[in-house]
């Protein structure tokens, strides 16, 4: 075991649960659980606010995977990478005010009880709270799997041993302290995240002589390392602007960054959240991948993409710096799983238990039911990380993707468009869901493009198409939600 | 009922709607750039590049450029043209 490596990631360990131990007062003394437990009580200042989204959506893949495509694509890899800047202020200007306003309206605490009140549609919110739990729990899976394959590559242990100090970790903190606690962590691991970047960029260039000679070394290797077409000029202008889509403004739809828009204390908190969002990300994106790209003159020949980031930073860096740096993809994992796991939770307890099975439920018996049901979550996601089953892999492939092809028009159309109805958003989210898995079987990046455009394209069109067809139908309904969340 | 509606509605909404364009304004200016950058300058022979701080002219302008332009745009859209307004019903009255 490497323990210059080890050492600061136990560190790191110890901190994240103090946090815990610290959000846990809050809990206990707050007056409503369910608003604290899941939402932090709408307290977030700009700069947690900031963080907790960047870490939120910063995971395995911008810190192990990207890095590691990165350095076989080269440049072009960067390139696509980039469109990633946009998540830092699209979702916070677009969401902003008016979903911070709606919700406070209307009490809600989750995604789904703002789609509850302004489509006043059952169908609406089982369908919604099915492909929250479906896909997110697939996709928080896959993180444990690349959380503790992590573990397992720097400390040495098994990969099940590495699981469990993984699921601890998390398990613990998340439970006994609620969304505070995962926003706080957040903050820490996004901090770990943005200069671990910068240390391991910096490293990379001078073990490398400088970024002129990189790129030369870079050029003269394979000249189309250097373009923007990639290695073996398979990117082309289409596909990567695409990416736009997947990875810019469709974030938008995905619930476990919707959510955070709802938690804000102030819209200063949002302001100043939107330039700290902005630039973390663009320095992240930016950093991490490029450093991908770098590695490869000064580390030739890695042929497992994955091992490229534990590598280049114990190759370049000392020990105990490595260690530090190697917390950032540590600590990437841990911020989306967190929230992740928080966000499952809150969909069993509050959008399927309270909403149909027990809505008359004892504030004590909400408490204890929503820990417990974070503990069960958590462990079913050990158990089924231990061997992912096939199912499983699947589903996490349409996690991102699905998700943004359900929701980003119920939410985007909700908040700006009054003749939106639940018809529509019955529709757009069937449409989104069901077209993406078809495209991907059957006719994967139709026209150049990656799958999930052209769902996200179909599921507008339906939205709008039903939502029209069906003003008559609604009329009463519509006049309920206009009063209820439009009114002054 | 459309004109009745704009009446009775939230005043807030309509600083909200207003960001939220701007937000839609900076992704698309932000796209140009980023595209005009890369493919403008990128798409020539490897052989004809022009270099800056070490880095490819089109990447330097597009990935690192733009970055840091939208970074000063993002700041200076914030700080010039949203508005602070209460969130909650209570502050407002």
């Amino acid at each position: 075991m490497n323990w210059g490596v080890v050492i600061p990631l136990l560190l790191f360990l110890v901190i994240i649960f103090f946090i815990g131990f610290y959000a846990s007062k809050y809990l206990k003394s707050s007056a409503d659980f369910l608003q604290e437990y899941f939402l932090g009580s709408r307290q977030l200042g700009g700069f947690i606010l900031a963080m907790t989204m960047v870490a939120t959506y910063g995971s395995a893949s911008s810190f192990v995977g990207g890095p590691g495509v990165a350095y076989t694509v080269g440049l072009g890899w960067v390139l696509l990478s980039m469109t990633q800047l946009a998540t830092g202020y699209f979702v916070l200007s677009v969401l902003g005010k008016k979903f911070a306003i709606m919700a406070r309206k209307i009490r809600a605490v989750t995604l789904v009880d703002f789609l509850k009140e302004r489509y006043q549609s059952k169908w609406v919110v089982i369908l919604s709270a099915a492909s929250i739990i479906i896909f997110l729990f697939s996709a928080m899976a896959a993180q444990w799997v690349g959380g503790a394959r992590l573990i397992e590559s720097f400390t040495g242990l098994s990969y099940t041993a590495a699981l469990f100090i993984f699921a601890v970790s998390v398990l613990v903190y998340v439970i006994i302290g609620g969304f505070r606690a995962v926003a706080i962590t957040d903050t820490v691991q996004g901090i770990i995240m943005f200069f671990g970047t910068m240390i391991i960029l910096v490293g990379t260039i001078i073990a490398g002589g400088g970024i002129e000679s990189i790129i030369s070394d870079l050029a003269a290797e394979n000249p189309d390392l250097i373009s923007p077409y990639g290695a073996d000029r398979s990117l082309t202008p289409v596909y990567v602007s695409s990416f736009w889509i997947l990875v810019g403004v469709g974030v938008v739809g995905l619930p476990q960054v919707a959510v955070r828009a709802m938690s804000y204390k102030s819209s200063r908190g949002m302001h100043r959240a939107l330039i700290i969002g902005t630039v973390v990300v663009g320095v992240i994106m930016l950093g991490m991948h490029l450093t991908g790209v770098f590695a490869r003159p000064v580390l030739p020949g890695i042929e497992v993409g994955d091992t490229v980031m534990p590598r280049i930073a114990m190759e370049v860096l000392p020990a105990w710096l490595a260690g530090i740096v190697l917390a950032a993809p540590m600590a990437a994992i841990m911020s989306t799983v967190d929230s992740l796991l928080l966000l499952v939770s809150s969909a069993v307890v509050k959008d399927v238990y309270l909403n149909y099975i027990n809505p008359e439920a004892s504030a004590k018996k909400v408490k204890r039911l929503s820990i417990s049901v974070t503990a069960v979550i958590g462990i079913l996601v050990f158990a089924m990380a231990v061997q992912p089953p096939d199912l499983l892999i699947w589903l996490n492939l349409f996690a991102f993707g699905g998700l943004e092809a359900a929701f980003i028009w119920p939410v985007i159309m909700g908040l700006y468009w009054k003749k939106g109805n639940a018809s529509g958003a019955i529709a757009s989210i069937l449409t989104g869901v069901g077209s993406y898995i078809l495209f991907h079987s059957f006719m994967p990046q139709a026209f150049g493009m990656h799958t999930v455009v052209l769902p996200v394209l179909l599921s507008l069109l339906a939205y709008i198409l039903f939502s029209l067809l069906t003003v008559k139908r609604h009329s009463d309904i519509q006049k309920h939600v206009f009063q209820k969340l439009w009114s002054a | 009922m459309n004109h009745h509606d704009k009446r009775m509605e939230d005043p807030r909404y309509k600083i909200a709607n207003k960001e939220a364009l701007i937000g839609t304004a900076l992704v698309i200016v932000n796209f140009i750039l980023w595209y005009g950058f890369a493919y403008g300058l990128g798409s020539g022979p490897v052989e004809e590049y022009d270099y800056i701080f070490g880095f490819p002219a089109w990447f330097f302008y597009s990935c690192i450029a733009v970055t840091v332009l939208i970074f000063l745009l993002v700041i200076l859209a914030v700080k010039f043209l949203f508005k602070e307004v209460p969130l909650d019903e209570e502050d407002e009255k």
